[in-house]
C-alpha cells in the first residue's frame, strides 16, 4: 500500500497542462496487481494524445533506470529516457499488492482524447506493454478496468 | 597490521558471510538442476525455426525467452487469458510450467538483499567487500606463514584450529575472491555505478507498414543459433507500426514484420560484455558445473569463520594484551618472546609496560615472527625465551633459529633466557639462539643473562643493568600471574609405599563442572593423558606440575604423586582426603602425546612416571600394540596400577609388560630390563615403533644410554629417533 501526492506531476512532463493549478483536480490512481508470483513489478503510467503520440509521464513505480527498457511501449515512445520520470518515481509494487497514487491532473486533459497507459514488467518475466490503455474521461472515472497479466484491475477516480 | 585487517572484518562480518555462503551454496544447485531437467536446443537449430515452431503451436505468441541455462519460455494469449509455458525446442510444444520456483526466488532475495531491497543489497555488498579483504589479507598471511607464494601448498604446522583454517583457505581463496569481486560488480551495476553500455537501438522511425512476413524466412533469425538468443518479442497484434524486437548475447535490434528486414541493430559495449561474464561466474547460470564448484567452495566460509574465531580466541588467551602496542615497523624496542606455557609473556609484558612508561614505543610478538627487515624504526631487539625439554625451542620460537639464519644483523640485540638451573641444559635454547646470533655478527648488549625459576629479583636486577645500557631507568617489578586455577575436589586416593616411609598415591579428582558455553569456546577442561596439571600449593604462588594419568574423556583428573622430604606441594597432596580440594590448572603438553599412528608404542617409565603411560594404555584401547617397561622399587610398595596392568595384559590392551624392581630380588632397574629385551626392542623399532619415556632425570638418561646400546646393531641411536620425532620424553 502506498499513498503518494504529487502536486505538480504533469507540470514537469508536458506543456499541455494549463499553468493554473486551480484548474486541476486531484485524481487517485488505484492499481491492484495479480498474484503473478515474481519480484516487485515495475509500472510506467503515461498519457498519449488523440493521435496516439506520447504526451507525458505520470508516474514510474520502480527505481532503477536500467530496467525501464522492459516497459517497452513507454521506452519506445520516450527513447527510454529516465529524465521523463525524474522526480516522479517510487518503489516497485509486489505481487498481489496494490498501489495508490494521488496526482493533480489538469482538467484540460479529461474528455480530450487522451489515453492513460500502464506498461508493466517484472524480473525474468514477460514484458507487458500497455497492459492498461484507458481513455481519460469524466465518465470513466471510478470504473475499474481489467488488466491481463500483472494488473488485476485499475481505477482512476476524483 | 595485515593480521588485524584479517581479524576484525572476519569477526564482524562472520554471521553475514555464513548466511551468504549457505544461501549461495543452496542456489548453486538450481542452474545445474535446470540444465539437466530442460531439453536443450540442438547446436544446428536457429531462432527462425524455433520461432516458427512456437508460433505454429501458439499463433498469438508475444515473446520467447532463452535463459542462460538453456530453458526456453514462451508467452502468448489464449483469447483474453495470458498464458505461458516452457517450450521443448525440438518440437515447439509445451514442456512445463513457467511458475517461478518459490524456494529459489526466496533464496535469491535472501542472498542478494536479505529481503530488504536496496538497504539489504548494501549490507550484502559490504559483506562481500569484507570477504574480499579477508581473502586477500588471509592469502598474505598464509604466504607469510609458509614462507613465500611459491610454497603456497607447503605443509603446515601449529595448533589444529589455525592449521585447518589455513589449509581450507588456501584451497578456497581464489574462488572466494571471484565470488566477492563478481558480487561487488553486480551490486555496482544494479546501483548504476558502472557505465551502462548494453545495446539499445532506438525504435525505427520508418517501418514498411506491412504485416505478415513469415518468421521462418527472416534472414536475421535464420543466421542466429538458438544458443545465442536471449529474447524475441513479437509485434503487438494489429499494430502495423510495431516490429520484432530481438535481443541476443551480443546486442539488440529490430526486424520489420512486413519484410523481415533488420531495421536497426546495436551491439553491447565492453562493460556489458564483461557484465555477462561476471553474471555467469557469480551465478553459474550457463556454467552449471562451475556454479556447483563455487557453491562447494562457499561452504568453506562457515568452517573458516569457526576455526578463525577459535584460533583468535586461543591466541588471545595465550598471550597478554599490551595496551598501546606499536606496529612492528614503528616500534623502537621489539620484544620477542619464546614461551611454552605463557609465563615468559608475563615477564615480557612487565618489561614492555616499563619501557612504555619511559616513553618508548614497543612491539611485543612471538619469537617465531622474528623478521628484522620489518623493524624499520627499531633501536634494539629484546629476545626473552624459555627453553623446552632439553635445549629445544618452546612453541612460540620453533622457527626462530631458521628466521635468524635468514636475516642479516641490524640493531643491537639482547637475549634473556628463562629456565630452571636444576636441569642440566639450563636455558639451552636461549644459549643456542644467542650463539647463533653472535655467529651471524649481531651486536649483543649484555650477553648471557639468565633468569632462574622465574625469580622476580633476578629479573629486576637484569632490568637495572639493561636500563643502564640503553639509558633508561627501569624498575621491573614482576608479579608472576599464575594461570587461572580452579578448585579440584579429590574423589579417591590409592596409597602406596607407606610401609617403607616413601609414601606415594594415585590421586583421582572430579572434573570441574563447566558450562556448555565454556566448553564450546574451548575454555572447558579438555586434556589428554600426558598433559600437565599445575597445582598451586597453599602458601606459594609458583605452581608445581604433575603429568596427567587420565584424559578428560575418562571423566576424572588423575595424577600419581610421591611425597618429597620437605616438599610443600607433595606434602599438601599427601594429606588430601576425599572431598578436599586443591587449586589447579591445565597446561597442554602436545610433545608428549602418542601420535595417531598404528605402529607399536614402547612405553618406558619408572616410579610415578607410570602415570601418563597408564593413561595412554587406558585411552588407546586395542588400536595398536603397546609395550610397557616399568621400573619400581618393590612389588609390594610402589607397583602403581598393579591391578590394572594385570587386567590390561589379560584383555590384550597391553601387548607386553616387563617390570623391574630395584629393591627386591635381582635389584633390577628399568634400563637393565631394556638391555635384556634388546632383541624384542629392535624388532619393535624395525616395525616403526615410537618410544615414550616418563620418569626422573637420572632414569631418563639411563634409558637413553641403554637404548642407544640396544639399537646400535640397527645403526640407530636415541638421538636419531628423537630427531625423527619417534622418541618423546617427559622428565622431572
Amino acid at each position: 500500500m502506498q499513498m503518494k501526492s504529487i502536486l505538480s506531476a504533469l507540470a514537469i512532463t508536458t506543456a499541455l497542462i494549463t499553468p493554473a493549478i486551480a484548474q486541476a483536480k486531484t485524481v487517485t490512481l488505484a492499481t491492484n496487481l495479480t498474484q503473478y508470483g515474481g519480484n516487485g513489478a515495475y509500472l510506467a503510467y503515461y498519457l498519449t494524445d488523440a493521435n496516439g503520440a506520447y504526451a507525458g509521464s505520470l508516474w514510474m513505480a520502480g527505481g532503477k533506470a536500467k530496467y525501464y527498457r522492459h516497459l517497452s511501449d513507454w521506452a519506445r515512445m520516450t527513447g527510454g529516457n529516465p529524465a521523463e520520470v525524474a522526480g516522479i518515481t517510487g518503489a516497485s509494487i509486489g505481487s498481489g499488492q496494490g498501489g495508490y497514487l494521488s496526482l493533480d491532473i489538469s482538467d484540460a486533459l479529461f474528455d480530450a482524447g487522451y489515453t492513460l497507459h500502464i506498461d508493466a514488467a517484472a524480473e525474468d518475466m514477460r514484458e507487458s506493454p500497455s497492459e492498461i490503455a484507458v481513455p481519460l474521461t469524466s465518465k470513466g472515472a471510478g470504473k475499474p478496468v481489467q488488466g491481463s497479466r500483472y494488473i488485476a484491475d485499475f481505477t482512476y477516480s476524483f | 597490521m595485515i593480521r588485524s585487517l584479517h581479524r576484525w572484518p572476519g569477526l564482524i562480518a562472520a554471521a553475514f558471510l555464513i548466511l551468504l555462503a549457505v544461501t549461495g551454496t543452496a542456489l548453486s544447485v538450481f542452474p545445474a538442476l535446470e540444465t539437466v531437467t530442460t531439453s536443450q536446443a540442438s547446436a544446428q537449430q536457429n531462432v527462425a525455426e524455433l520461432a516458427a515452431m512456437v508460433q505454429a503451436q501458439h499463433p498469438s505468441v508475444e515473446q520467447i525467452k532463452r535463459a542462460p541455462t538453456g530453458k526456453i519460455t514462451a508467452w502468448w494469449f489464449d483469447g483474453n487469458t495470458a498464458a505461458s509455458a516452457v517450450v521443448d525446442p525440438a518440437t515447439g510444444k509445451d514442456a512445463g510450467s513457467t511458475d517461478p520456483n518459490r524456494l529459489e526466488q526466496w533464496l535469491i532475495n535472501l542472498h542478494r538483499s536479505l529481503f530488504l531491497n536496496d538497504n539489504g543489497r548494501m549490507v550484502t555488498a559490504v559483506a562481500a567487500l569484507s570477504m574480499l579483504v579477508l581473502a586477500l589479507s588471509g592469502a598474505l598471511l598464509v604466504s607469510r606463514r609458509v614462507g613465500g607464494w611459491r610454497r603456497w601448498f607447503a605443509r603446515l604446522r601449529g595448533p589444529w584450529e589455525g592449521r585447518i583454517h589455513s589449509e581450507m583457505a588456501r584451497l578456497a581463496v581464489p574462488f572466494l575472491v571471484i565470488s566477492a569481486v563478481t558480487a561487488l560488480w553486480m551490486t555496482a551495476s544494479t546501483f548504476s555505478l558502472l557505465p551502462d553500455d548494453s545495446a539499445y537501438a532506438s525504435f525505427p522511425s520508418q517501418t514498411s507498414g506491412q504485416t505478415g512476413f513469415d518468421v521462418a524466412q527472416m534472414a536475421g533469425l535464420q543466421s542466429l543459433p538458438v544458443s545465442q538468443l536471449r529474447d524475441l518479442t513479437f509485434p503487438a497484434a494489429g499494430d502495423a507500426t510495431d516490429v520484432f524486437t530481438l535481443t541476443t548475447d551480443r546486442g539488440m535490434g529490430y526486424l520489420d514484420q512486413g519484410t523481415g528486414a533488420m531495421l536497426a541493430w546495436s551491439d553491447n559495449g565492453p562493460w556489458a560484455q564483461v557484465g555477462e561474464w561476471i553474471y555467469l561466474l557469480h551465478t553459474g547460470q550457463g556454467a552449471a558445473i562451475w556454479g556447483l564448484l563455487l557453491g562447494l567452495m562457499a561452504l568453506s566460509i562457515p568452517a573458516l569463520a569457526i576455526t578463525g574465531a577459535l584460533s583468535w580466541a586461543k591466541a588471545r588467551r595465550g598471550r597478554p594484551a599490551l595496551r598501546g602496542m606499536a606496529a612492528a615497523s614503528k616500534a623502537q624496542t621489539l620484544i620477542l618472546v619464546g614461551s611454552e606455557g605463557g609465563s615468559t609473556w608475563g615477564f615480557a609484558t612487565t618489561l614492555a609496560k616499563n619501557l612504555q612508561a619511559a616513553g618508548q614505543s614497543v612491539h611485543m610478538a612471538a619469537l617465531n615472527s622474528f623478521a628484522p627487515e620489518r623493524y624499520r624504526h627499531a633501536e634494539r631487539i629484546v629476545v626473552m625465551t624459555a627453553t623446552w625439554g632439553e635445549g629445544t625451542a618452546p612453541s612460540s620460537a620453533k622457527r626462530a633459529l631458521e628466521r635468524l639464519a635468514e636475516a642479516s644483523p641490524s640493531v643491537p640485540m639482547t637475549v634473556l633466557g628463562f629456565g630452571d638451573s636444576s636441569f642440566p641444559d639450563f636455558c639451552g635454547f636461549a644459549t643456542s639462539f644467542e650463539t647463533a646470533a653472535r655467529a651471524k655478527g649481531w651486536d649483543l648488549i649484555l650477553p648471557e643473562q639468565r633468569i632462574d625459576r622465574g625469580s622476580p629479583q633476578e629479573f629486576a636486577r637484569w632490568g637495572q643493568a639493561f636500563g643502564a645500557k640503553i639509558g633508561l631507568a627501569l624498575e621491573l617489578h614482576h608479579q608472576p600471574s599464575a594461570p587461572k586455577a580452579q578448585a579440584l575436589s579429590l574423589l579417591s586416593r590409592r596409597d602406596y609405599g607407606e610401609a617403607v616411609q616413601a609414601p606415594a598415591a594415585i590421586l583421582r579428582f572430579a572434573l570441574p563442572k563447566t558450562s556448555l558455553w565454556a566448553r564450546l569456546i574451548g575454555r572447558g577442561m579438555r586434556f589428554q593423558a600426558g598433559d600437565l596439571l599445575g597445582i598451586v600449593p597453599q602458601g606459594a604462588r609458583i605452581p608445581r606440575y604433575y603429568s596427567l594419568a587420565s584424559a578428560s574423556a575418562n571423566g576424572f583428573v588423575e595424577i600419581v604423586a610421591r611425597k618429597h622430604p620437605g616438599g610443600l606441594c607433595s606434602g599438601q597432596l599427601m594429606a588430601l582426603q576425599p572431598g578436599d580440594s586443591v587449586q589447579a590448572f591445565l597446561r597442554p603438553n602436545p610433545d608428549f602425546h602418542p601420535d595417531r599412528g598404528t605402529t607399536p608404542l614402547i612405553l618406558i617409565g619408572a616410579g610415578t612416571g607410570i602415570g601418563p603411560l597408564a593413561g595412554f594404555i587406558r585411552s588407546q584401547g586395542n588400536r595398536r600394540p603397546l609395550h610397557l617397561w616399568f621400573g619400581a622399587r618393590h612389588p609390594d610398595t610402589d607397583l602403581f596400577y598393579g591391578q590394572e596392568l594385570a587386567e590390561w595384559s589379560e584383555n590384550g590392551q597391553l601387548a607386553g609388560l616387563t617390570t623391574a624392581f630395584s629393591r627386591s630380588g635381582k635389584r633390577h632397574y628399568v634400563q637393565d630390563a631394556l638391555r635384556q629385551d634388546g632383541e624384542a626392542l629392535r624388532e619393535l623399532i624395525q616395525l616403526g615403533a615410537r618410544i615414550m619415556v616418563c620418569g626422573g632425570r637420572d632414569m631418563a638418561t639411563g634409558v637413553q644410554q641403554a637404548l642407544t646400546e640396544v639399537l646400535a646393531p640397527l645403526g640407530l641411536t636415541a638421538a636419531n629417533l628423537k630427531s625423527e620425532g619417534r622418541y618423546a620424553e617427559d622428565v622431572y
